[in-house]
């Protein structure tokens, strides 16, 4: 494949929940959440045991893939950030590092400065983070370390054999 | 390009279903949702117009057991095949590990199936993938219909690299699971390559 891989280990998770768990803290919101751009839910925290963050998180990477689509008709680089404001819940979509987009779920608890002012820390924080992580990706690869390589052919096989 | 989650013990991987308009693309996700086991799957999303035709698309999660302690997940994900909701269908390829082509069998639709695997082409080279070394199959839908052509015709026009390929009942079912195995199996045969196994 022609594109670096995603990989979430241990130890970065932990420091992505943590900065997580800090900005639902700070902003009173309901639920965050961070999806590769690709729709893959990566972590959350918050309210979400009712909510289906699965669909959430793929319908969040068509929202940004269309939107940077937009903007690249416009002759803009991205749109950084996507707000939709409901009744009742509000959500604040941001892009973190170009690769991961951070999405807060907020009601009248909180407001769109709070929200505003913490997810930017809380990206620059994340960026951070993934930089991290994708030079250990890059290494690993190369040491040969993930363990699809030790998969067989039986192992495979078995997952379709009913 | 599949998501490898440690924490969570768990592997991602995204499949496209591809083809022009009509031609079952919907059908085939609806199936597989009905016919799995409901601890299997999420909710599956339908972004399509008043008329049931897909806007942007359709969405699938599906949970195939595990490998090596690591359950592996499939995100199916149809593109809209209408000529004009080309700007969407590229978005949709972002990412993608495998790949289904679904060819309408009517021969009136032979036109449209060879424009879609073109189109689907130049998408894919616009995202830096190639169709020869990206885990693809082929699926002839609609066998049924009394208007379906040989499927020898449709292999020379539309299959002549002989990838795997599939005759399909999508809206009754044969074929529809055959195909899902074949490219799912192809994308974990892929990963285990480029994890560095043999």
């Amino acid at each position: 494949m022609s594109f670096t891989q995603l990989v979430l280990y241990e130890e970065e998770f932990k420091r992505i929940n943590d900065v997580l768990t800090k900005l639902y803290s700070e902003t009173n919101a309901k639920v965050i959440f961070l999806v590769d751009r690709n729709g893959q839910l990566i972590a959350n925290t918050g309210e979400t045991e009712n909510l289906d963050t699965t669909s959430l998180a793929s319908l969040t990477a068509g929202n940004i893939a269309a939107t940077g689509s937009m903007a690249k008709l416009l002759g803009e680089k991205e749109f950084t950030i996507i707000f939709h404001e409901g009744y009742r819940d509000n959500i604040y979509i941001s892009i973190v590092g170009r690769r991961v987009i951070m999405v807060v779920i907020f009601d009248e608890r909180s407001s769109l400065g709070l929200v505003r002012l913490r997810a930017k820390k809380a990206g620059d924080d994340l960026t951070a983070i993934f930089d991290e992580l994708l030079r250990k990706v890059d290494s690993k690869t190369e040491e040969g370390v993930s363990p699809f390589a030790e998969i067989t052919d039986d192992d495979i096989d078995k997952l379709f054999s009913e | 390009m599949s998501f490898i989650n440690y924490p969570a013990r768990e592997i991602n991987c995204k499949i496209v279903y591809y083809g022009p308009g009509l031609c079952g693309k919907t059908t085939n996700l609806q199936y597989i949702y009905k016919k799995t086991n409901p601890d299997a799957k999420g909710k599956m999303i339908s972004l399509a117009t008043e008329t049931e035709r897909t806007l942007f698309f359709d969405f699938l999660p599906l949970s195939l057991g595990e490998i090596r302690g690591f359950k592996t997940r499939f995100h199916l994900y149809t593109v809209p095949g209408q000529v004009f909701y080309d700007a969407s269908r590229k978005l949709i390829l972002k990412g993608v590990d495998g790949i289904v082509f679904v060819a309408d069998s009517q021969v009136e639709r032979m036109e449209a199936n060879v424009e879609s695997i073109e189109n689907l082409k130049a998408n894919l080279v616009e995202q830096g993938y190639s169709l020869d070394s990206i885990p693809y199959v082929m699926q002839y839908n609609k066998r049924d219909l009394p208007n379906a052509a040989p499927v020898d015709e449709m292999r020379k026009l539309l299959n002549p690299n002989g990838v795997p390929e599939f005759e399909s009942i999508a809206t009754e079912g044969p074929g529809v699971f055959e195909t899902l195995k074949s490219v799912a199996k192809l994308v974990l045969v892929e990963l285990k390559k480029g994890a560095g196994g043999q």
